[in-house]
């Protein structure tokens, strides 16, 4: 059994915009899965949507047979995931140390093994003891990006969602986040699904990927593969992504 | 045909938002009374709403009682009743003047900032931040606020009531001729506790609006820095709205109109 199911998902907004249409796609347990697409295709939406922060329509998102839309079970639903925000989203009134603190003290209660976890996950991403009573709004974006994934796996999640994890970081900084993300993936075997626009990303970190066109996945496959495979959509995606690069 | 469509059409939006307003207060009044508490969020938030607002709220309360002694002097010199300006002094302040007064001046500090917090948190999604980690943004952050404002706002109308009463007996005593232990006995054989009582319900049902309206705007605030700045001032428009409402039917309850 896959361990994320999207079968048949619509979501639309007010005003009748349709974001996603007919969603379909299957990840399985343990790999490495990325979205890729132009900006405003739903994949933001459709990551929201698999979290039950926004309602769909109809169709079913299933996690493990759990469905987003099973209210009684929406807690242990919930608990499989943590995300990795395209803003960082770390909570400004806190200082580093307590954001992840703040997130370990959600899975474990005591307050002293919190902090020793805490340390362990920020010294795991490459962050100095010199920052850890800083707030987020005195560091780098770098460095919040990984007292995010700090906080993010602080929390032992089977499933690890990252919201366009490179986006306003400079290229050699998006390069060694990349390489944390792969490493942090690797390390932990959680299932890992990415949403992205950036192809170099999809190619390094994915096993699979989904290219999303109009809210539906009008490919899914081998990142590798997605080149010579067929879709016009998916290898003008590809082109395009190249001559930017170049 | 066209206005009477619009007219209809605003106030089932006006009917839908008030409906919403219930339902969001109904929700964190519920998670003031089930764990788990975040105390630490709450203590902050008790200095937040109480100890940082007492500065504007005594200026306010200090003024209040001096303006008032000044202006009941004045009018009550007509009818040869000026004996009276320590009376009506002590029982506008209590019942009405110190509550409204703080209430309003708390409306404008704290339900704008807690707004433009909540706010700015939805935009950088630190409210789903927070789902995400499995804490429940009501019990976090609309809880802690709800009951900072109804156990403080009371504190500082207590305060606010002391000031303004001093204010009036310092323009009494100093320029309008009243004898120190003349214009206190007659404070202290005016003031009954229901003045006082009423005033500190009153109290704890602003404090009560000023968090609830607060964090509503903040958590529905649209994205981007027009939508908090509007969440802000709604927050503030609301509120007072809420606290004059508040004020009429408290008040008709209390003394039995």
């Amino acid at each position: 059994m896959s361990k994320i199911v999207f079968s048949n998902v619509y979501k639309s907004f007010e005003g009748g915009l349709q974001v996603l249409n007919g969603m379909q796609l299957n990840i399985e347990a343990g790999e490495s899965y990325i979205v890729l697409g132009q900006s405003g295709c739903g994949k933001s939406v459709l990551l929201k949507c698999l979290l039950g922060i926004m309602k769909i329509d109809s169709g079913d998102i299933l996690v493990d047979g759990i469905s987003v839309k099973d209210e009684k079970r929406y807690r242990e639903y919930l608990r499989k995931f943590s995300i990795l925000f395209q803003g960082n989203a770390l909570f400004d009134s806190m200082t580093i140390i307590e954001n992840v603190i703040f997130g370990a003290n959600q899975v474990n209660k005591n307050k002293s093994e919190c902090r020793q976890i805490a340390e362990e996950k920020l010294l795991a991403v490459g962050l100095e003891k010199r920052v850890f009573d800083l707030y987020p709004a005195e560091i780098s974006g770098g460095m919040q990006k990984r007292a995010a994934l700090a906080r993010a796996i602080a929390i032992e999640p089977e499933i690890l969602l990252f919201d366009e994890p490179t986006s306003g970081l400079d290229p050699i900084t998006g390069g060694i986040i990349c390489n944390l993300l792969k490493d942090t993936i690797k390390s932990l075997g959680v299932t890992a699904l990415t949403i992205t626009h950036d192809l170099k990303v999809a190619e390094f970190l994915a096993d699979r990927a989904a290219v999303l066109n109009k809210g539906n996945a009008v490919w899914t496959g081998r990142s590798g593969d997605m080149k010579t495979c067929g879709n016009k959509f998916v290898e003008n995606f590809h082109r395009a992504s190249n001559i930017i690069s170049k | 045909m066209k206005s009477l469509a619009t007219l209809g059409e605003y106030t089932l939006a006006t009917l839908n938002e008030t409906g919403r307003v219930f339902i969001f207060a109904a929700k964190g009044v519920k998670n003031c009374f089930t764990p788990p508490f975040y105390f630490r969020e709450i203590f902050h938030q008790i200095m937040v709403v109480g100890f940082y607002s007492l500065p504007i709220v005594g200026l306010t309360a200090v003024f209040a009682g001096m303006v008032l002694a000044l202006q009941t002097h004045v009018g009550f010199t007509r009818f040869n009743a000026e004996g009276a300006v320590a009376s009506v002094v002590v029982i506008s302040i209590t019942r009405e003047l110190g509550p409204v007064f703080a209430g309003l001046m708390v409306a404008g500090r704290v339900s704008s900032a807690i707004a433009a917090e909540i706010g700015s948190m939805r935009v950088s999604e630190q409210i789903d931040a927070l789902m995400t980690l499995r804490v429940d943004p009501f019990k976090f952050l609309v809880a802690p606020r709800i009951i900072a404002g109804v156990l403080m706002v009371p504190f500082l109308v207590l305060i606010a009531d002391i000031i303004g009463v001093m204010g009036g007996f310092l323009i009494s005593t100093t320029l309008l001729d009243f004898s120190t232990g003349a214009y206190i006995s007659q404070t202290i054989q005016n003031m009954e506790i229901i003045d006082v009582v009423s005033g500190l319900v009153k109290a704890a049902a602003f404090g009560f609006s000023v968090a609830t309206f607060g964090c509503y705007h903040g958590f529905y605030s649209d994205l981007g820095a027009r939508g908090v700045g509007n969440a802000t001032t709604s927050a503030v428009v609301s509120s007072c709205i809420g606290i004059l409402v508040l004020n009429y039917l408290l008040t008709a309850l209390f003394f039995g109109i």
